[in-house]
């Protein structure tokens, strides 16, 4: 309950204030959104199966974001970044899928 | 109890608050979450940083721009193509329609369907006796016609000025005056001609010429008056043809 005031209170602060990016952050910051998302998503199925663990869940949101960030930084200084951005976010993709369908079957059944 | 009420259940025991400080770090997580995803999305639809995208991206993002910068010039040459055939079509439109205005205006003055004016001479026959005959009249015409005469007009007393062109034919009224096209006119005549002065004056004058001739007549005399603004009011109706039509245009 609390995490979901915060992220509306998060994205409300976002609107107002719209900050501008950071240039040297620029390239990590998609990456570590769709990175976060997936804990996000991976947290609400463990929560559905009763094994969520509040450090678990802090471990794997921070270690998600600082590992996505680390694999697209380390792709630009070998001259891949634009690939391995890619291969991040269809990774990242595929794991939000199946925790979707997870959390999917918990609610409905289906 | 079915998995879906247990799941939702379960999801309503996550949603009641709980205070603990982990709580709390989860939720600054998901704070951050939703800013950083906002924030994100914000900066990616104002695009304002070319600055620091990566090369192969830039690569990409030229290579489209080019392509539509083609597909767009070669638009731009189809297009003033286009308008330069459109304007040369209307420049030699509007030159034929000038033509045409022009050749409207000559072919009016000569078929005496416009009035004219212009610098030319007026002829005055004095005829107490009603003696000059219409072919000193009609030697008059030619003579003036031959020497460039662009306009004339032949007035009298007992009827209207009478624009001489083409097909007017100048006759002996019965009983004296002549007969201007249907007109009958009765002395004294006004010729009036519109051309080069001197030319038309010299014309008249010429030995054995109009004036002479209308001298010999008995009690007649003619005088020759020139002036830069000769107007020649009086139109000719123009016939209508009632057989030939325009020949090629079927």
């Amino acid at each position: 309950m609390i995490g979901a005031a915060a992220l509306v209170l998060g994205v409300v602060l976002g609107l107002i204030i719209q900050p501008t990016v950071p240039a040297g952050l620029e390239p990590y910051l998609p990456i570590a959104v769709v990175a976060a998302l997936d804990a996000l998503f991976g947290g609400l199925r463990a929560a559905l199966d009763r094994a969520f663990d509040d450090k678990v869940f802090v471990v794997s949101f921070v270690a998600n974001v600082l590992v996505a960030a680390l694999i697209v930084f380390l792709g630009d200084q070998l001259g891949v970044g634009g690939q391995l951005t890619t291969a991040v976010v269809v990774v990242l993709g595929i794991r939000i899928f199946a925790n979707a369908a997870a959390i999917r079957r918990h609610l409905f059944g289906a | 109890m079915s998995t879906s009420t247990r799941g939702r259940l379960r999801l309503r025991i996550l949603l009641r608050p709980r205070g603990t400080r982990a709580q709390l770090v989860v939720a600054l997580l998901c704070g951050l979450l939703g800013f950083a995803l906002v924030t994100q999305v914000h900066n990616s639809t104002s695009a304002t940083s070319r600055r620091t995208a990566r090369p192969e991206d830039l690569v990409r993002i030229l290579d489209d721009l080019s392509s539509r910068s083609d597909r767009l010039r070669a638009e731009i040459d189809t297009l003033r193509a286009t308008r330069d055939r459109l304007a040369s079509g209307q420049d030699s439109g509007s030159a034929a329609l000038a033509e045409t205005q022009r050749r409207a205006t000559v072919l009016g003055i000569l078929a005496g369907t416009i009035p004219a004016s212009g610098p030319g001479i007026t002829i005055t026959v004095r005829d107490p006796q009603s003696t000059v005959r219409a072919d000193a009249l009609l030697g008059a015409v030619e003579e003036l016609r031959d020497a460039g005469a662009e306009a004339l007009q032949l007035s009298g007393v007992g009827g209207p000025a009478v624009r001489l062109v083409a097909s007017t034919a100048l006759l002996d009224a019965p009983g004296g005056g002549v007969l201007a096209g249907s007109t009958r006119l009765r002395p004294p005549y006004r010729l009036l001609a519109i051309g080069d002065p001197a030319t038309l004056r010299a014309a008249m004058r010429i030995p054995g010429g109009v004036v002479d001739t209308v001298a010999a007549s008995p009690g007649a005399d003619a005088t020759i008056t020139v002036s830069n603004a000769t107007s020649v009011a009086a139109l000719q109706a123009l016939p209508r043809p009632r057989y030939a039509r325009p020949a090629g245009a079927s």
